[in-house]
Formats: structure tokens, C-alpha cells, sequence
């Protein structure tokens, strides 16, 4: 195809693109995200493909494998348009019976989504509540484009922001532009990303080279994912954006080992951006060059660290350096680099498109603009949520996540990775943004929201990210590598009922040292969890040390199981389940469970019929004797 | 190290190498590639893999060691990754974890003596919304509980 050679011609393929398109046609959506593949999403996109042919419907109607619109809970999910009818946990069968009533203009009511109050269906997407307390300026688009194909992303007005800076903007214009939006980088340390650029561009040395961050470390956290998997031009056209700001000419992409999907779709892009001359030589014909390389990450968590990831494009080891310097100086190969975030970068062509003063129309005094986070664990609608900063916890998890999953009672939400922390029920108000969650000692980090019930232990999940940052901590400086392992050797002896009064002072001169001297911010924040959760939940500790007792029954030492003989109909299926063969009994007698040998893998209680509800756990109090042999015989009426 | 030097082997070496003539920076990258084709590193990989980039064999060791992604022994036919993510381990994967190490009798890292299944970790895949999930092989397994892993072990052969 040739390149394009300036903004008309970008318009007028745009225009060429938009007026074959019939915008009231009819159109199948399948959501080919990670989560949606995972539970069968490109079956029924195959089944999509076969069911046209069949129903001879093939070149009436099109059909599109998208981006993950963020309802991972419902998936596969397939929204018919123009009408955005949303359907959820679209199975292989029900392909059939959506074409069919959506050329004759019906929905299929049985699987809409179901407002969980009301028992009301709700037909359309921007109905469904998930969506509609959203703002969803990043994400939106995911849906609307398959990701493999330029010309969907053009068709909404793509790389107008690229050509409107290239033409009618100096680099100076755009930096000044993105300074006015008080963009803040969204990777979590909230740093002012055109302080960043200013940095990189004054540094002196050449080239500059411009970094996209998707080494998505935190568990539990997949936003970026969505993005480069779902919308990568996006993020490319913010990326060239912000090299022409900051005059580089060489840009690289980090893309982490565990996402494939992401690392095959931005490469793809690349190259449909490269053959439209929208990448490479003379862009737009605008004189501007700048090229983009892929380099796939190895599973480190720590080589997201900016000055790690850039070792890492290197070629070397991804662990940090001191940064006496700045990466914005000295970076990859010690010339000046600026490693933005992927939100980051795909919030620049909005700002470029629609102004300064538009964006900081949105969010918070401090923290302009919206954030997307992943809403996971034990919430009724996981996904991702894209909401204006400032937006108040409970809305989020409440409003939009549809509270907590099972009807359990909400304990915690954990925000910000392993360097975050956990904020307790009395605080859900408080506003999400950069600010306002640091001060309750936790943080917003790159927008994970994890959220815990009362069957979550938090000294259990305190040790969880004391023990992932342990396997993670690259072992270069003393404080981290030793401070984490003691730290976690104290929460081992807790969770195992062997712990002491001293312990949590311990913990406490353990966090401040950590802070202090370790050398990059995976050790000087590792102890957050830790320090939050003492805040908040200091019973917990105390009835670990004090009672031997865990309030929620998770940590398997302090625990036992027992056989409530009362409620036992001696079905034997816990003891066939059991994997160690620690339960005796027999037809009509009363199973008991065999202390010495029961390893605490709470299969019995999982199996156990709900209606016996015969399997007992208890924590902190001994296990009722079992009864004599002879009381075992169940007598049965009849 | 473990050494094989079988000519399939040689040959699917000599092609990935091929494409990235003398790149240093592209250690890592090139590595990946030959994980992906032999799912291990061999001794005679990393020795030609040192060659070809010019990159000492001492730091090619060191990435190999510092990164999951490699493994210096040959894996199993299905590898099981089970994932700790956060919001998996809210909602028990620790004790799906178990009972699989339990069923297959080997640890994570490990593979089964008749080399059919490997054991691997990983911190999160992504999609929270079906944990606790295990991947067998590509297969997501989603919203596992206890008395599935063996039957959906079992399924394999």
C-alpha cells in the first residue's frame, strides 16, 4: 500500500474507509481479550463465522473479533450492533439463535444481563450498570476495533492527534499542552509526565529514546494488557506523539513474557503503521522520523523498574541501578530515555485532540484526567473499570462492581500491587486518586483493586505479597533481599501460631530500615502491605499471637476440622474425597475425622452436602472429643 | 548444565541464531525464542547462543538464572502452571496449588519422572475474573475447585 505523504491523504483514506462502511449494518462482536479466550471466546467466533455462511446472512452482516470490553466476569461476551445489544456467557450453541433473531431485529432474551435488584433484563451495553457509572475515554474503543487491523482505528479518528502535532504544533507546543493537562503518570508513581518529557528533551546526549512500560508486574492487575491487546494503535500514535515532543527517533516497547497476546498484537501494528508511513521515515511526509521495537520481557517482576527495564532492552539482567542519575539523563545506554506507562502514552492523543482544558475538565484538582482499574477478587462483576479520578471507592466497588461476590461481608480492598496497601470499610468514601489514598497508606499504583471478604485472612495476605516480593527482590542490595526474607520468617511464625509479643515491633523497624535503604522502590515500599494492614487490622495479628486463633480460617496451622455428629448422614463422600485417608466411618455410621493425619486441605467441608452441613472448622479452640463407638450407628426411621 | 546434542536440536539452534546476527541486546530475546522451539536450554545452546552474540557465557547464565521464564532441564509434555495472582489467591489457589503438587507428587519447578507433566507457577495471568485458574498446556482451566484438579489432570495423556 503506499504511505501516506500528508494530513490530507491521511483524511481522505479515512474518509474512504468510513464511507464503505454502513454504519446501521449489522455487526457481531466477539470479545477475543485473554479472559475471554480463556473460557472459549475464539469458538464461538468460529461458530460466528460458520453460522453466517450457513444462515447465507455472510455479506449482509460483518463480524469482528475485538478488544476486551473490561466485563470479564460475563465473558465470552458479544455485543450485536448498531443497536449494542450485549449478550454474556455466549456459549457455541447460542450462536445460532442470535443471528437468526438479530436479522429479524429481536433479542435474545435469555441471555441479557440481569440486574441482580430488580430482576430486570437489560438489553443495550450503555444500560448495563457495569458501563453505565463508567467514563470509559481509554478503554471505550477496545470494542468498537479488532485490534489486527489499522483501518478500524482510523475509521474513529486515529492519528489525527499524530498529524495534528506534526503539522500544526511545534514540539515545544506539545509538551506545553500536556504540562496544561497535568498528566500524571499512570504507571503508580504519579510523577508529571511533562516534567518527564522537559527532562529527557533538556538532557544533553543523543539519540533520546522513548520507552512504552507494559512489564505489567502486579498481580492481579491487567490494564495494560486490555489496551495493548485491544486498542495498540492507541498507544503507538501517544508514543509518537511524545517522541516528536521530546525529538527521539528510536522508541521501544517492553512487553512482559506473560502476555503473548499483547506482545503479537503491537507488533502487528507496527508493521500496518510502518506500511501506511505512519511509523519510519518521514511520517506524514511530515520529515519526522521514528521507529518502534518490541522487546519481550523474561517473567522478572522487578524489571519494571524504569531503570531494570531499560538494563533489560539492553540486552542485560533486568535489575535496577542507583539512581543518583535519572533515567530521564542517563537511560538505555546512558543517553537520555523517558519511559512512560502504556495508559500514559494512550492518554496523550486525546489530549492532543481535544485539548488541554477538556482533560482537566475530568477528574480531580490534582489529579486530572480517568484511571482505569482492575476490579478482581471477590467482587460479583470482575473486569476492568474506567472512572473519572476522584471517583469514591464504594461507587467503584459498589456501584459499578455490584459489591461483594457470594454475599459475603466486604473486609478490605487492597489497592496499588505489592507496594500498596489495604483500606478498611470506614474509608470507602474517600476518593480514588494520587493523593488521597496515600494518605490512608496505601496508594493508587498502576490500578489494582483486589477486594477481600471476611473469609480473607489479613495477616495470610499481608505474608501473600511479603512472599511474592521475596521471590521478587533481585537479591542486589542487603536491605531487600534480607529485610523481605526476615520479614516474611516473622509472618511464617505468626501464620503458624508461633508468634511472639515482640513480633510486630520487629516488623516495624524491619519496614523502616526497608524504606530507608533499599535501593529501588520494590524494597522501599515492600512493607506497605504490612504497615496497612497493622493499621487496620491489628486483631488479626493479636488473635494470631495471643488466641493461636486466625478469625478466618485460612492459615492451616491454627485450624481443624471436625465431623459435627449430630448433623452426619454418613453419605461417605468426604471420606472419599479425602486425600490422605484421614476420615474413617461407614454406611450408617458417623464419619470422624483422624486428627494425626488430616493435612487441613478443607476438601471434606467443600464436599460435604450443603443440606448435612456436617464438617465443622474451627481455629483457637480443640476439637470436640469424638464420640463413643457405639453412639457412631446412625438409626434410621423406617 | 544439561547437555543434548541431538541434530534436531543443532539445526533448530542454527536457525533462530540466523535471524539474529551478532546482536548482543538481543540476548534475551533470542533465548526466549530457543525456550519457546525446545521448551529448555541446553548446554550447547547457551555455548553457541555466547558464540554467535559475543556475549560471555558468565552473562548469559546469569539471565538464564535470574529470569522464570527459562529452565535448564527439559520440561514435561504439559506443562501446569497454576497461577498465585492476587485475586486468585483470595480465592484459594494456595490449596488448589497443593492438591495438584499432591496429585502430580512433585513441586513447583519439577517435572514427573516419566516426563509427561511440569509444575509452574506464575504471579498472574490476567484473567482474575475465572480464578483460581490452572493452564494445562494452553488450556485454561477457570473457577477450579478441589476435587477438579485430579479429574482434569486425569483428562491428559
Amino acid at each position: 500500500m503506499p504511505k501516506l505523504k500528508s494530513t490530507l491523504e491521511l483524511e481522505e483514506l479515512r474518509k474512504g474507509i468510513v464511507s464503505r462502511r454502513d454504519p446501521n449494518r449489522l455487526c457481531f462482536t466477539v470479545c477475543s481479550g485473554t479472559a475471554c479466550l480463556a473460557v472459549g471466546s475464539q469458538k464461538t467466533y468460529a461458530v460466528f463465522e460458520a453460522e453466517l455462511e450457513r444462515q447465507g446472512v455472510k455479506d449482509r452482516v460483518d463480524l469482528r473479533a475485538t478488544g476486551c470490553p473490561g466485563f470479564c466476569e460475563r465473558g465470552p461476551i458479544v455485543v450485536v450492533y448498531p443497536q449494542a445489544v450485549c449478550y454474556l456467557h455466549v456459549q457455541p450453541d447460542d450462536v445460532a439463535e442470535i443471528v437468526s433473531q438479530s436479522i429479524d431485529g429481536q433479542i435474545v432474551e435469555r441471555l441479557l444481563y440481569v440486574d441482580p435488584v430488580t430482576g430486570e433484563k437489560i438489553a443495550y451495553e450503555p444500560d448495563v450498570p457495569f458501563y453505565k457509572y463508567q467514563n470509559r475515554l481509554i478503554l471505550g474503543n477496545n470494542r468498537l476495533i479488532d485490534a489486527t487491523k489499522i483501518e478500524d482505528y482510523i475509521a474513529l479518528g486515529g492519528y489525527k492527534a499524530l498529524s495534528k502535532a506534526l503539522f500544526d504544533m511545534t514540539p515545544e507546543q506539545v509538551m506545553a499542552e500536556i504540562e496544561k493537562a497535568s498528566l500524571r503518570g499512570r504507571g503508580g508513581g504519579g510523577f508529571s509526565t511533562a516534567r518527564k518529557w522537559r527532562s529527557t528533551r533538556d538532557a544533553p546526549g543523543e539519540p533520546k529514546y522513548v520507552i512504552v512500560n507494559c512489564d505489567e508486574g502486579d498481580p492481579g492487575a491487567f490494564m495494560n494488557r486490555a489496551l495493548m491487546e485491544g486498542n495498540p494503535h492507541s498507544v503507538l500514535e501517544g508514543l509518537t506523539i511524545g517522541a516528536y515532543a521530546i525529538g527521539s527517533h528510536e522508541g521501544f516497547i517492553y512487553v512482559r513474557q506473560e502476555y503473548p497476546l499483547a506482545a503479537e498484537n503491537i507488533a502487528i501494528a507496527i508493521k500496518q503503521a510502518e506500511d501506511y508511513g505512519l511509523l519510519g521515515k518521514n511520517i506524514l511526509g511530515s520529515g519526522f522520523d521514528f521507529i518502534v521495537k518490541v522487546h519481550k520481557g523474561a517473567g522478572a517482576f522487578v524489571s519494571g523498574e524504569s531503570s531494570a527495564l531499560m538494563n533489560a532492552i539492553e540486552g542485560k539482567v533486568g535489575e535496577p541501578r542507583p539512581k543518583y542519575i535519572h533515567t530521564a539523563e542517563k537511560g538505555i545506554w546512558d543517553k537520555p530515555s523517558c519511559l512512560n506507562n502504556v495508559e500514559t502514552w494512550a492518554d496523550v492523543p486525546f489530549i492532543i485532540n481535544n485539548g488541554a482544558d477538556w482533560f482537566t475538565s475530568i477528574g480531580t484538582e490534582r489529579s486530572r484526567g480517568t484511571k482505569i482499574f482492575s476490579l478482581v477478587g471477590k467482587v460479583n462483576n470482575t473486569g476492568l473499570v474506567e472512572v473519572p479520578l476522584g471517583t469514591p471507592l464504594r461507587d467503584i466497588i459498589y456501584r459499578i462492581g455490584g459489591g461483594v461476590s457470594g454475599n459475603k461481608k466486604f473486609k478490605a480492598v487492597q489497592t496499588g500491587g505489592p507496594s500498596g496497601g489495604c483500606i478498611p470499610e470506614q474509608y470507602l468514601d474517600s476518593p480514588v486518586d494520587f493523593d488521597e489514598l496515600i494518605k490512608l497508606g496505601a496508594m493508587m499504583g498502576s490500578g489494582g483493586m483486589i477486594v477481600t471478604d471476611e473469609d480473607t485472612c489479613m495477616v495470610d495476605f499481608a505474608k501473600y505479597f511479603i512472599h511474592f516480593l521475596s521471590e521478587e527482590s533481585c537479591g542486589k542490595c542487603v536491605p531487600c533481599r534480607e529485610g523481605i526474607n526476615h520479614m516474611l520468617d516473622v509472618l511464617t511464625r505468626i501464620t503458624e501460631g508461633e508468634g511472639q509479643a515482640a513480633d510486630i515491633q520487629l516488623m516495624e523497624d524491619l519496614a523502616g530500615m526497608l524504606k530507608e535503604a533499599s535501593l529501588c522502590a520494590l524494597g522501599q515500599t515492600a512493607a506497605n502491605p504490612v504497615l496497612t494492614t497493622l493499621r487496620y487490622f491489628r486483631d488479626e495479628y493479636d488473635a494470631h499471637i495471643y488466641e493461636k486463633r486466625c478469625p478466618a480460617g485460612v492459615c492451616k496451622a491454627l485450624l481443624a476440622f471436625y465431623v459435627d455428629p449430630d448433623k452426619c448422614q454418613a453419605c461417605l463422600i468426604c471420606a472419599r474425597n479425602c486425600p490422605v485417608n484421614a476420615i474413617s466411618g461407614g454406611k450408617n455410621l458417623v464419619h470422624v475425622i483422624d486428627q494425626s493425619k488430616c493435612i487441613k486441605c478443607g476438601t471434606c467441608l467443600e464436599v460435604c452436602p450443603p443440606r448435612f452441613g456436617a464438617i465443622k472448622k474451627t481455629s483457637g479452640k480443640p476439637v470436640p472429643a469424638p464420640i463413643p463407638e457405639q453412639a457412631r450407628v446412625i438409626q434410621r426411621k423406617g | 548444565m544439561v547437555t543434548d546434542n541431538s541434530e534436531v536440536n543443532v539445526k533448530k539452534i542454527n536457525h533462530i541464531l540466523a535471524q539474529y546476527k551478532g546482536e548482543s541486546n538481543l540476548l534475551i530475546q533470542v533465548l526466549l525464542e530457543l525456550q519457546k522451539e525446545l521448551r529448555w536450554l541446553p548446554k550447547e545452546g547457551l555455548i553457541r547462543i555466547s558464540q554467535e552474540l559475543n556475549v560471555p557465557l558468565r552473562q548469559v547464565y546469569h539471565a538464564v538464572t535470574f529470569y522464570k521464564a527459562f529452565s535448564l532441564v527439559p520440561k514435561g509434555k504439559y506443562t501446569v502452571t497454576v497461577c498465585m495472582g492476587t485475586a486468585c489467591h483470595v480465592r484459594g489457589a494456595p490449596r488448589i496449588l497443593d492438591r495438584v503438587e499432591r496429585t502430580l507428587g512433585i513441586n513447583p519447578g519439577e517435572t514427573t519422572p516419566d516426563l509427561k507433566f511440569s509444575l509452574e507457577t506464575v504471579n498472574c495471568l490476567g484473567c482474575c475474573a475465572i480464578g483460581p485458574v490452572m493452564v494445562v498446556g494452553d488450556v485454561y482451566h477457570g473457577k477450579l475447585s478441589l476435587d477438579h484438579v485430579k479429574l482434569t489432570l486425569d483428562s491428559y495423556d
